[in-house]
């Protein structure tokens, strides 16, 4: 699955050329003009969006949008910005992203290297569970979480992203693993090796790779949800469902540039983990599409 | 060893549990989070649940009533042409730029990293950005308006008739570079041998493209179908952050239909049966692909 550069085969003349470049750079724009609305227009005072272009640069730069939205700006009742929720986002995300990973990790090394009978329909089920809609488990996710008193808080969310995460970590590894030779494997039991020896002598030092996309994957993907954390989050809502709060008031005055500067907030990890990571990151998103 | 040929001792049986023991809290869970669940939803969908579950049995009535029900007609009908739009534009122009960056462009490191970012944004992040940009009084037509063209009118997210497509263009700018990447790898993954045979045969690009290069990336035209598919029926942050599902309920889609009856219009019973049928759509397309996606896999 690389995307390597590699010589193409096909000649085209100059006017294709052109014609090439430019689309290209059309739609460079394309996807480049919301990102650039929302930093120039977050630097903006409010007066400067309502009253002026959109797509042009700020004439008098600052960053109050920014303090704003991150400390003061009204979030449902409290003044209190996105900070909590940031927080919130991040206190749910680290742990989940760490169990989820470590459980597929184990579970990709049973399916792969101590395979059993029926150990292809437990995969299947697992692999499926990634794509169902999660429509279908809030009704009886919010009774369950009721009754663990674990409803409207963090750790109720830690449980609900490891549970429906530890399909796609599965996935990873198993595909991964999948590609290991068994034969090493089999020599060290041979050797007397145990499971867990195994594991943490033979197919952990080589996980490395795999390891970063499934952190980088479980980290976007437990980062951007909204459907979890609106409906389970209640006080402690994740950074999404506070933007969206933030955004959709319908007290006092819209300001704009505060909302600009919210989205980017919400929009910064997953944006600086494509910047150092992008590689792995379009790694993860392919054998999102099953295959590793 | 020979020992444990006999009676295996404790430690040796515990190795040979070992494995399924690790693999069992994720069946339990996956048992139950997933398929419990599933079939819990299910069940509910034949009662007559309203603010909360409760069991009173009563049959097809929630699936009558919901295929009675305009509210949910629009969002099938949304879905319908959110779908097939979203998924034919992010095709055209996925294949379009795949093909087009495979022909030795210069600064290709740099225009790839620009077209998958939105990738990696959250859909709340999307259409929040994008609502504003879209938004008549601030948006683009005000920008085209200061530009000097007056008459320029741009308001379809305000406009009942028009503003599902605005869900189209928010949808297609954050998922069409991902499908992009998706056609480069195929096209980097055909051997340059055969389309090099091809030119020396007389072919023109055009040719080379749509006899033969285009056949080749059938897998990923698949494996795109099923992703944005998948995404499609599942769209629901986007829908709320963009359009909160209006203007009136012009772009209602079956997960913000499903959502507003089983926490908000207390018809639980008529939430659980659309979750149903979300699922059943979702299980007819995904089953068969990831089916056939295993069987590969072992050969």
């Amino acid at each position: 699955m690389s995307i390597a550069s590699q010589d193409s085969a096909v000649k085209n003349n100059r006017t294709t050329m052109v014609l090439i470049y430019v689309t290209l750079l059309v739609f460079a724009l394309f996807y480049l003009v919301p990102l650039f609305v929302m930093i120039a227009n977050s630097l903006k005072p409010l007066s400067e969006i309502t009253g002026g272009n959109m797509m042009a640069l700020p004439k008098e730069w600052t960053i109050e949008p920014w303090l704003k939205a991150w400390s003061t700006a009204q979030i449902g009742v409290e003044p209190t910005g996105l900070r909590p929720y940031f927080i919130n986002s991040i206190i749910m995300v680290v742990p989940a992203v760490i169990i989820s990973s470590i459980i597929g990790a184990l579970n990709g090394y049973v399916l792969t290297k101590w395979r059993f009978k029926g150990d292809t329909i437990i995969f299947g089920l697992m692999l499926f569970s990634c794509f169902i809609p999660f429509q279908i488990v809030l009704i009886p996710m919010a009774m369950v979480l009721g009754k663990l008193g674990l409803s409207g808080s963090v750790s109720g969310l830690i449980l609900v992203h490891v549970v429906y995460g530890i399909g796609f970590s599965t996935l990873y590894y198993r595909n991964y693993y999948a590609a290991f030779p068994t034969e090493l494997v089999r020599a060290a039991m041979i050797d007397g090796a145990g499971f867990f020896q195994i594991f943490w002598r033979i197919m952990l030092p080589v996980s490395g790779p795999i390891t970063v996309v499934c952190v980088i994957w479980q980290f976007t993907n437990i980062w951007n949800d909204f459907l979890f954390g609106v409906s389970f989050g209640g006080q402690d809502q994740p950074m999404t469902a506070a933007l969206n709060n933030l955004v959709q008031s319908s007290t006092g005055v819209k300001e704009y540039n505060v909302h600009f500067a919210g989205a980017i907030l919400a929009a910064l990890p997953t944006l600086l983990v494509y910047i150092v990571a992008g590689r792995y990151f379009v790694r993860g998103l392919m054998a999102g599409s099953v295959k590793g | 060893m020979a020992r444990s040929l006999h009676k295996p001792d404790f430690k040796t049986r515990l190795q040979d549990w070992l494995p399924k023991l690790v693999l069992s809290p994720s069946i339990a869970t996956t048992g139950l989070f997933v398929y419990g669940f599933i079939l819990f939803t299910f069940y509910l969908s034949f009662t007559n649940s309203r603010m909360l579950p409760n069991y009173d049995w009563v049959g097809l009535k929630n699936y009558a009533r919901l295929w009675d029900l305009s509210h949910w007609w629009v969002s099938i009908t949304n879905l319908g042409i959110f779908a097939s739009l979203y998924i034919a534009i992010c095709t055209v122009i996925g294949l379009t730029l795949a093909i087009f960056l495979d022909q030795k462009i210069r600064g290709e490191g740099v225009l790839r990293p620009l077209y998958l970012y939105p990738m990696a944004l959250s859909f709340i992040v999307t259409g929040t950005a994008w609502k504003w940009i879209l938004d008549p009084g601030i948006g683009l037509q005000n920008t085209m308006h200061l530009w000097g063209w007056e008459s320029f009118e741009f308001r379809w997210i305000k406009d009942r008739n028009f503003a599902i497509y605005t869900v189209v263009i928010a949808a297609v700018w954050q998922s069409s570079g991902f499908v992009m990447a998706m056609f480069l790898a195929g096209l980097r993954g055909i051997d340059n041998e055969i389309l090099k045979a091809a030119q020396i045969d007389g072919a023109s690009s055009w040719h080379l493209y749509r006899r033969i290069v285009i056949p080749m990336l059938r897998p990923a035209f698949l494996s795109s179908f099923v992703i944005l598919s998948h995404l499609a029926i599942k769209s629901y942050d986007l829908i709320i952050a963009l359009t909160g599902g209006g203007p009136g309920r012009a772009t209602e889609l079956p997960a913000t239909f499903m959502y507003s009856y089983t926490f908000t219009r207390n018809s639980m019973g008529v939430g659980a049966a659309s979750a149903v049928i979300m699922l059943i759509t979702i299980a007819a397309i995904m089953i068969p692909y990831l089916y056939a996606e295993t069987r590969e896999d072992r050969s």
